[in-house]
């Protein structure tokens, strides 16, 4: 789901000079400082680099500390580049979502009710602003007064027009959408530079970004390698000494760098910003790195119904008659009172009756009729026909009272019929003529396709989900039956929501929610990821720690997603490269050491063409593996729906077990092409 | 062959057993053993003045061990350095010079016994009973109070199991001693007097030569040896009575006694598997362990025995090719010495039945490497607990590729847990590599018998016996002096101290956060592939570690004379 959603969003590739400018920029000292890893090899470029002048005066190899000077440079240029290409795709998107903004004027409402016209820079978090249809939004808020249908293509992609009205849970606008209709007073939500896009930025920014937790925890463990490494190396010197070999320095600057981590090392701060990219792409704003890191861990999601499992509208499914009812008369008139009726719910009966074989002509009969509006006094609606029939439908007790009123009886099987009905999770919907009390039409909910394929592969992956709604019990459980889900919660309120998450937590479990309302932002801010829609309400876009820009709840599981490809990512290329240094060490230490000890060569199982080719080979391929793999890094490790220990098993089996036996063959094939320079 | 078969028959039937009593023995829930000890530790709690329902804290815990440890080593130093004017010297022996004294007390605590100095010539009855077998006793009692906290805390299931704290070390010290340690070694010492090892307070036994030429008279010194030899065996620590351990027949006289001996080297450590798979209920987890342990194991011993077996390269023109006799009690021969040698490796055992400087340099090089694995078995409660430190890392790399934030049985893995489990393991290559080469780079202070690769070799075991808490010497060296003593000194210290007490810290940190219930989703750490990644994590921080220094030392021994 995740992949074709991405998919239909173009890639803009950023300039090359722009990467190239970034990588470069990326070897001041006190950037390379945050990476030690790469700060290793950059000094082990440095010193190869004052070795050789002396090397060339001498009259020793100095062709070769050129060369691995050259090729550690290539390796940190490399890792610079890698981060810079994922920063810049990072600030495309981002900019492009707000490329208007700046541009913008506001009308600014004064106190005395005036207002001002001001550049959409100054505005400053509570001030007032008014927007006319035609005018683009000025800035992020919340509506104050007012309701108007707006263009949010330039922030979604999605052209149809949505309802955004003052005091209800769709209060929010973004900056750059289109109002359309109406106007609208808003309140300024966020300082210039605090917008949601601009904390966005911020995350795919290299300089400023903050490590997220298992970034810093696996930077830790990183150093800890390095200075390993360093150790064995430095100590290796006297020993050597004390056995009588002498070591070259570039021959041990070498073995150092091909034994630091510099795989994982140089790509650590690409694949951390392409995670936070690959949310942007998604239109999933997250306020820190950590909130998408943690969607990966998400045990529990709590899922609403409405936009999440089913389609937003219910849909007529069945005419059930009462006895002694024809179907077809139940059905017909159904049609009629339905015709006039502009909610989707009517619009659904007209297409369920057309289906199954209305005469079109019957529609003249309604010709001329009084239509009565569905109101919340009467809970139904209906048609009084020029004929003198009049026709009603509504909520069951409601119709039952119009036909007793109009002196009819209620049928036997009435209450069962609508009992059948619930049970079924559907909505009935009653119909009478008169006097006569025709039978029930089913509203059903109409479960979106493919979602229960989604909840089999959460549940592969160990993901609990809940699904949450305003429905009764009866009607919640057969929709949860049907969609697959883990648990419901009925008649839910924004408390049972806090309660329910406080409850997960409790147990150990990370728990993601969505919400829009203002009364949703406790539980927002309570859920270990609170994912709330753009539309929703300014409290509920601050208590959440993502915002999903197209409003869709769905969107949740993309997030999970996301995070456990971040995660996976690290954790693969982690393990790849430790398991190529066993491979190294059997390329680097028999050139260091068979000049002297020519007995050590039986440890050259590749029987490669000389020391200098060995370990030039293994120096290229260290540096080489890292373009290689930005690919992944950008892209993120699949993580399709599988239990952990299958993807452990499969991890383990590519990274893991081909990290070891790569390298034999790659450096194989870079010795025999070195060879021929030689 | 026989006996080979008797010694693993031995360790496959007792460790079950033995194990489920120690998990009753230690574990939380009340038992009967506790009835029956109780009559025992009650005088000795009210006597020390220990409250032992007082739950510590982690830090607590590890700062009695630590204080316990520091009096210890003041009073065990102060012991040998005074041991001629003291009592219990009836063979006149001199007190140790201050350096000498203080590695050895050192060593002795750290349970790894290691002897820069020749036991019965240089220890009096005072020091050999009451300094040194008292810390044959505490050390391996220490190893187990930690293991069994760590268990209680760490591997629990149900976080209502979960006391406040980690447990109390001085209780959890008693039962070791009283319920596990001392039992046993009676046993033991029980068998090993049946077959002739001397239980004495007599002063040293003076023998008139047959061969007057040689010597007048022949001083046999005699002692407490059985329970000492027991202890040494069982509690992993090593250190024997007499300079050649137990391949002087006064220590292990007779075929029996090295069967009952070689088995003791991994009885407990083993037993230790079933033990906490009782007291955690992780069986599945505590049966991947073993496995992991097993398969080690067999691989080292392998290597050892058939090394072994291959002729000695300087003796090939002196006699007929045969097995590497060189170094070896003739009673034994090379099978025995080798499973010796390997088991007494693998579980920082240190007491040895043939030379180790005499094994052939592949087999030599496989004692090196179960050092620093040091977790195959391993010492008496530290072996588990260093397998669970690699068990940490091997959760970090795993519970990202399983695509979740890392976590060790649920809990995150944050920060603060890395940077400690980072710095236990960057403290081997640390010590032994940075002490090795200090030590190369001034070959004054060294003083090897050999040179070159081989004299390579035998500072590297040093250190690395000294740091894995082993004990076992290739010798050769002039290790009496004050840079040998100091530099052991350290390289003692950092190794028991902080491989022991990171997991116990990582325990206590965790036993804090929130446990993700395990399910689908997350790391499953009972798994074959979790235990293959741990195997392949110990495999390759030990091999990148240490691969270089190998390479200079016994492999290039092994490739110039041709293996």
């Amino acid at each position: 789901m995740l992949d074709t959603q991405l998919a239909n969003k173009p890639h803009r590739s950023p300039p090359v000079g722009q990467i190239v400018t970034g990588a470069i920029k990326g070897l001041a000292p006190q950037l390379l400082a945050r990476n030690p890893v790469m700060a290793v090899v950059a000094i082990g470029a440095v010193v190869c680099f004052s070795l050789t002048p002396v090397a060339f005066t001498q009259s020793e190899n100095g062709g070769f500390a050129l060369a691995i000077a050259l090729l550690l440079m290539a390796t940190v240029l490399f890792a610079t580049g890698a981060e810079s290409l994922a920063e810049s795709r990072g600030k495309a998107h981002a900019g492009a979502l707000r490329k208007t903004k700046g541009e913008l004027t506001a009308q600014k409402l004064n106190a005395d009710g005036s207002t001002q016209s001001v550049a959409a820079d100054s505005l400053r978090r509570g001030d007032r602003v008014k927007v006319v249809a035609g005018e683009l939004v000025p800035a992020d808020g919340d509506i104050v007064k007012g309701a108007a249908s707006i263009n949010e293509s330039a922030v979604t992609g999605e052209s149809a027009p949505v309802l955004r009205e003052a005091g209800t849970d769709n209060s929010g606008v973004s900056a750059g959408t289109k109002v359309l209709s109406d106007q609208l007073i808003i309140e300024v939500s966020a300082n210039p530079g605090e917008s949601l896009l601009d904390r966005m930025i911020a995350l795919v920014e290299g300089a400023n970004r903050q490590k997220t937790p298992s970034e810093l925890a696996l930077s830790v463990l990183l150093a800890m390698l390095t200075l390993v490494f360093l150790i064995v190396v430095v100590t290796l010197v006297p020993m050597a000494a004390f056995v009588g070999v002498e070591t070259s320095t570039v021959m041990l600057v070498a073995l150092l760098v091909c034994l630091v981590p510099t795989t994982i090392g140089g790509l650590l701060p690409a694949i951390g910003i392409a995670g936070m990219e690959r949310a942007l792409r998604a239109n999933l704003v997250a306020k820190s790195g950590k909130a998408v890191e943690i969607a990966g861990s998400i045990d529990t999601l709590l899922l609403d119904k409405t936009g999440t499992i089913t389609l937003g509208d219910r849909r007529a499914t069945e005419f059930a008659p009462c006895q002694q009812v024809a179907r077809q008369r139940l059905r017909d008139v159904a049609f009629l009172t339905s015709l006039q009726d502009p909610t989707p719910e009517g619009r659904s009966i007209v297409v369920l009756a057309t289906e199954q074989g209305v005469d079109s002509q019957l529609s003249e009969e309604a010709d001329g009729g009084t239509f009565e509006a569905f109101s919340a006094q009467t809970r139904l609606s209906g048609v009084d026909l020029t004929s003198g029939r009049k026709l009603r439908k509504g909520a069951p007790n409601a119709i039952a009272a119009w036909v007793t009123e109009q002196g009819g009886e209620i049928p036997g099987d009435y209450e069962q019929v609508i009992a059948r009905i619930s049970r079924d999770g559907a909505t009935p919907i009653a119909v009478a003529e008169g006097k006569q009390l025709l039978g029930v039409v089913a509203l059903s909910d109409v479960i979106k396709s493919g979602i229960a394929e989604k909840f089999a592969e959460l549940r592969a992956m160990g993901i609990k989900t809940v699904m949450i709604t305003g429905d009764n019990p009866i009607t919640a459980s057969a929709i949860a039956a049907t969609a697959g889900v883990d648990d419901y919660i009925a008649e839910a309120t924004p408390e049972r929501k806090l309660a329910l998450i406080r409850e997960e937590q409790a147990s150990g479990r990370l728990v993601a929610m969505v919400g829009d309302g203002t009364n949703d932002a406790p539980a927002l801010a309570q859920a270990d990821l609170g994912l709330a829609m753009n539309s929703g309400t300014q409290a509920a876009r601050e208590a959440a720690n993502m915002v999903d820009l197209d409003s869709d709840p769905g969107k949740l599981i993309s997030a999970v997603e996301i995070g456990k490809q971040l995660l996976v990512t690290r954790g693969a290329l982690t393990t790849f490269s430790l398991a190529n240094d066993v491979a190294k060490y059997f390329v680097i230490l028999p050139a260091l050491f068979t000049a002297s000890i020519p007995a050590l060569g039986v440890l050259d199982v590749m029987s490669l063409h000389s020391p200098t080719s060995a370990v030039l080979a293994a120096v290229l391929f260290n540096a080489l593996v890292i373009p290689a793999l930005i690919p992944f890094a950008l892209r993120g490790v699949s993580v399709k729906a599988a239990s952990a220990t299958e993807l452990l098993r499969r991890n383990l089996l590519i990274y893991g077990v081909g990290g070891l036996l790569l390298p034999f063959p790659a450096i194989k094939l870079l010795d025999m092409l070195i060879a021929l320079f030689l | 062959m026989n006996d080979m078969i008797a010694i693993y028959a031995l360790v496959a039937l007792l460790s079950a057993p033995l194990g489920l009593y120690i998990g009753r023995a230690l574990g939380s829930k009340r038992t009967r053993v506790d009835a029956l000890f109780g009559i025992i530790e009650r005088p000795i709690y009210h006597l020390a003045g220990i409250s032992c329902h007082q739950s510590m804290t982690w830090r607590v815990y590890a700062l009695a061990i630590l204080k316990l440890h520091v009096g210890l080593i003041l009073l065990a130093w102060l012991v040998f350095m005074f041991q001629g004017v003291l009592p219990l010297n009836p063979d006149g022996v001199t007190g140790m010079s201050w350096d000498t004294a203080l590695h050895t007390a050192v060593s002795f605590a750290t349970n790894t016994n290691q002897q820069h100095y020749s036991g019965q010539a240089q220890l009096s009855h005072l020091s050999q009973t009451l300094a040194i077998v008292t810390l044959q006793f505490l050390t391996p009692a220490t190893g187990l109070a930690v293991l069994v906290a760590i268990a209680r805390t760490l591997l629990a299931t149900r976080s209502a199991n979960v006391v406040k704290g980690v447990g109390n070390y001085y209780q959890d010290l008693t039962r070791s001693v009283i319920r596990v340690l001392l039992p046993l070694a009676v046993i033991v010492a029980l068998l090993l007097t049946w077959q002739g090892v001397p239980a004495s307070y007599q002063a040293a036994h003076q023998i008139e030569m047959l061969d007057t030429q040689v010597e007048e008279v022949q001083s046999i010194p005699l002692g407490p040896v059985a329970s000492m030899v027991a202890i040494k065996q069982l509690g992993t620590n090593g250190g024997g009575w007499y300079g050649p351990n137990s391949s002087v027949p006064l220590e292990n006289p007779t075929s029996l006694a090295n069967v009952i001996e070689t088995a003791s080297l991994t009885l407990i450590p083993v037993a230790l598997l079933f033990a906490i798979a009782l007291i955690s209920g992780r069986r599945r987890l505590m049966l991947g362990v073993g496995a992991v342990m097993v398969a080690f194991s067999l691989v080292s011993t392998s290597v050892v025995v058939y090394s072994e077996r291959m002729p000695n390269v300087a003796l090939t023109e002196l006699s007929l090719p045969g097995a590497n006799l060189e170094g070896k009690e003739l009673r034994f021969g090379t099978d025995l010495s080798a499973l010796w040698g390997s088991w007494t490796t693998q579980t920082s055992n240190g007491s040895v039945n043939a030379m180790h400087d005499s094994f052939n340099p592949m087999g030599g090089m496989m004692l090196l490497m179960d050092m620093f694995v040091n977790v195959t078995f391993g010492g008496v409660g530290v072996g588990l607990i260093g397998f669970f430190l690699y068990l940490m890392l091997a959760a970090f790399v795993g519970s990202l590729m399983v695509g979740r934030a890392p976590e060790l049985f649920g809990k995150p893995l944050e920060t603060r847990e890395m940077r400690w489990i980072s710095l236990a393991i960057l403290a081997q290559p640390l010590i032994i590599l940075g002490l090795s080469a200090l030590t190369v780079a001034m070959p004054q202070t060294a003083q090897n018998s050999n040179p070159g690769f081989h004299g390579l070799s035998q500072v590297l075991y040093e250190f690395t016996s000294a740091f894995a808490n082993n004990g076992s010497g290739f010798e050769g060296l002039s290790d009496g002096t004050p840079w040998w003593n100091l530099a052991c000194v350290v390289a003692l210290l950092i190794g028991r101290f902080l491989p022991m007490l990171v997991p116990l810290a990582v325990a206590g940190w965790l036993a804090g956060k929130r446990t993700a219930p395990a399910g689908r989703g997350t790391l499953p750490m009972d798994s074959l592939a979790f235990m293959g990644l741990t195997a392949g994590v110990i495999v390759i921080v030990n091999l990148l570690g240490f691969l270089p220094a190998l390479v200079l030392g016994p492999i290039a021994e092994a490739v110039v004379q041709g293996f």
